[in-house]
């Protein structure tokens, strides 16, 4: 049993109706004529894969079908906010108390795999 | 209205009665397939598909959707999130599928006007109304046993004090989708698709049989 709060159904719903859709927030270039080749690959095929903190999009795919932002730790694989599309996220970093389990070489951020 | 808004769509009567082929129900195939097990007193859950009833899909900004509602059918769209409501009679309903889009069901026949008539008062107003009639079909669940039947079925919490009266989800049945509403106290209502009925039904037939289910025609 394993639940997901939906920001736009308000409430906890069970994982079977999400999918995951990747990195969120990746703001597509807005001249794509004037991208170099490396800027636009980088938009198109380079995703972050932190330890720790990551920020994805999800879509409440049997639900209400919105896309939607959550804010996961990589290591622990927690869930630690869900936030409408548009919104920035409230938890970027660490949070003050870590788990025990999770030492900080565990959550550095953005370090690619 | 002008004439432009309304020449923009294709607007025909889906069920018009000089139509030479027969309607059938969604489940048309599944009665003659897997039967319909009589009611007996020992039942406690009834089956009992709501036939050829015209559904709606209403999508658009809330405001302008629920003025245009309430003048046209007299119902408030249903504002919080996986809710819905009835008109006064009982017999037409409105439900919250997601922030910008409900489904409207209406008695059969009277979906074309209803349609026409909203498109008229909405006039310009960014919307859209779809038809999908012929794609699903409500069927309703009463009896004491319902809740239990649904826990077998549904990833949703349908127990009673979770769900109350009024609430309708959108969750994974079986493996196929369906709209879960509780529309009284022992009954509830699913609104499956078409490509999915004869398999919620016959799944029905199957997680039900320990409550003896019998099925209404």
């Amino acid at each position: 049993m394993f639940q997901i709060y939906c920001p736009y159904c308000e409430e906890l719903r069970e994982e079977e109706e999400f999918h995951p859709k990747g990195q969120a927030h990746i703001v597509r270039p807005a001249n794509p004529e004037a991208c170099s080749d490396e800027e636009w690959g980088d938009y198109l095929f380079f995703r972050d894969n932190p330890r720790g903190i990551h920020h994805e999009l999800w879509v409440h795919a049997v639900g209400c079908r919105k896309f939607f932002n959550v804010t996961r730790h990589t290591v622990s694989y927690a869930i630690l906010e869900t936030y409408k599309i548009g919104e920035q996220p409230s938890v970027t970093a660490e949070p003050a108390v870590s788990e025990s389990t999770t030492s900080t070489d565990d959550v550095r951020q953005g370090v690619r795999a | 209205m002008s004439e432009s808004a309304l020449s923009r769509v294709n607007l025909f009567d889906s069920r018009a009665d000089h139509a030479s082929v027969a309607v059938e129900s969604p489940l048309a195939y599944s009665w003659q397939r897997s039967g319909a097990p009589a009611p007996s007193a020992a039942s406690r859950v009834v089956l009992r598909e709501q036939t050829f009833l015209g559904h709606l899909i209403l999508r658009g900004g809330a405001i302008v959707l629920d003025e245009a509602l309430r003048e046209v059918l007299d119902i408030g769209l249903p504002g919080r999130p996986n809710t819905l409501s009835w008109d006064v009679s009982g017999e037409r309903s409105i439900q919250w599928l997601s922030p910008d889009e409900w489904l409207l069901i209406v008695p059969g026949g009277e979906a074309f006007a209803v349609e026409r008539r909203l498109r008229e008062r909405l006039a310009d107003a960014s919307f859209a109304i779809v038809d999908v009639s012929g794609g699903q079909t409500l069927l309703t669940l009463e009896g004491e046993a319902v809740p239990e039947l649904l826990m077998k079925s549904v990833v949703y919490d349908v127990d009673p004090s979770h769900f109350p009266v009024g609430k309708g989800v959108n969750t994974v049945f079986a493996k196929a989708t369906v709209i879960v509403r509780r529309s009284g106290e022992t009954r509830w209502e699913l609104v499956v698709r078409r490509s999915f009925a004869d398999y919620c039904y016959r799944w029905l037939l199957d997680a039900g049989e320990e409550y003896a289910i019998g099925v209404e025609r």
